[in-house]
């Protein structure tokens, strides 16, 4: 397992959905698709500005900002209509953001599967999360100095 | 007992009106005895979100499939999961869902194999329900189980394998997919995950008719006149016609056989469930590249 090199917040998320089976996991999913933030005004205006993802079931765009200390930063769009896509774009907001890169890159390409929702939610949309993750790591990569 | 039919009079024009519900027969019908309601969508959460007042869940990925083979459950799965939701043998169950009720023609399609004996689509779907400013509500009603029989899958009558459609070849075939994944260009859905196709490309003879084109800008089906235009004048298919519609793994393309089988009532439509995601693996089996068929 490679649980244990999860950072402290996203150990924290993998444990909480561990925690609830079934009908309460999915409603957690939920939670976190309702608290992602919307996207600061210079993105909105801007789309252009935003990497898509087209592994996931429902459009997904992306935007990373590394700054000189090598904090980063994530923004994410995706519609209302979409909520398991969110919701998936929500806990790496809330498991990565504000992270230092390295941090951000230590972070287990299979890190999804350790969430419980294979079984809830289908292999095959997870799959959308992993490659959401794979992008951030990417643009992290280019992105510091 | 049947509840009845939705007596619009656009539905009068279709083969078998008895198959399809408005949102304002859903409403009116929402407390009726012997009616079940269920949400069937791509996305897993948007039940969640709100939903038809008293309608239960039917997630076509985690319920309808057979979590092991690539098939769909059998006759005891089938009668386990109808039971749970409340859902007997006669039961009228209305189906609805997101995206032109594409998902929900699906798990329509998949209570056919059964044999549900009625089983109907809430034409328009979610989108229609809630651009009339219809009540949704996040409750998950708690329905008294039920004793669903256990019923042999048929798969002889609306559904094909991949030896039956090479032994098809040559007869009508219809490719529901996106311009661009008939011609080969592209191995899935624009902006939609790659499943695993190792080959683009269409099976030959297969006319392309892309499946949405069925549905409506308010998510309904087209009238009668205007899915004849298409499907016949324009693709030349009729009554008499044996036709096997594919996509990719069989999901839009059950949106078309409902449309083929039950609104036009051409008695002979098969849908190839194993599609392009089994054809476009397959060593040997022939491909046509381009846009013609």
């Amino acid at each position: 397992m490679t649980a244990d090199t999860l950072n402290p917040r996203l150990q924290e998320i993998v444990e909480d959905f561990n925690a609830v089976s079934g009908r309460d996991r999915l409603q957690l999913l939920l939670e976190y698709s309702q608290e992602l933030p919307a996207l600061p005004g210079r993105y909105a205006e801007d789309p252009g500005l935003l990497e898509p993802v087209p592994e996931c079931q429902s459009p997904l765009f992306l935007a990373v900002e590394v700054d000189p200390d090598a904090t980063v930063h994530l923004f994410f769009q995706a519609p209302a209509e979409a909520p398991t896509t969110r919701g998936f774009a929500s806990i790496l907001y809330a498991g990565l953001d504000g992270l230092d890169a390295d941090e951000v890159l230590a972070t287990p390409a299979e890190f999804s599967g350790q969430l419980g929702l294979a079984d809830l939610v289908s292999p095959l949309r997870l799959r959308g999360m992993a490659a959401m993750l794979a992008r951030i790591k990417r643009q992290v990569r280019d992105k510091r100095g | 007992m049947a509840l009845p039919y939705d007596s619009a009079a656009k539905f009068q024009e279709y083969t078998h009106p008895e198959m399809i519900v408005s949102t304002e027969w859903v409403a009116a019908h929402l407390d009726d005895p012997g009616l079940v309601v269920a949400e069937s969508d791509e996305d897993v959460l948007l039940y969640e979100t709100g939903h038809v007042p008293g309608s239960v869940k039917l997630d076509w990925h985690t319920e309808l499939n057979d979590p092991v083979t690539r098939d769909y459950v059998d006759g005891a799965g089938f009668a386990r999961l109808m039971s749970e939701k409340g859902i007997g043998r006669d039961t009228t169950l209305v189906l609805y869902g997101d995206k032109n009720n594409w998902w929900a023609a699906y798990a329509l399609w998949v209570c056919s194999l059964f044999g549900h004996p009625d089983v109907r689509l809430m034409d328009g779907g979610r989108a229609k329900w809630i651009a009339e400013g219809r009540p949704l509500t996040t409750d998950v009603p708690e329905r008294p189980q039920a004793d669903y029989p256990v019923i042999e899958r048929d798969d002889k009558q609306i559904r094909a394998f991949q030896d039956q459609v090479l032994a098809h070849l040559g007869q009508p075939l219809v490719d529901v997919r996106s311009p661009g994944e008939y011609t080969g260009e592209l191995l899935h859905m624009p902006d939609y995950p790659q499943e695993g196709a190792l080959r683009g490309g269409h099976i030959p003879g297969a006319k392309s008719i892309p499946w949405a084109r069925a549905a409506a800008e308010d998510a309904t089906f087209r009238t009668r006149a205007e899915l004849a235009a298409i499907y016949h004048d324009g693709a030349g298919l009729g009554p008499d016609d044996d036709i096997v519609v594919y996509c990719r793994i069989g999901e839009r393309s059950s949106h078309t056989w409902f449309v083929l089988h039950h609104l036009l009532g051409y008695p002979h439509v098969r849908n190839y469930d194993g599609s392009w995601t089994e054809w476009g693996n397959s060593v040997r089996v022939p491909i046509t590249r381009g846009d013609s068929p």
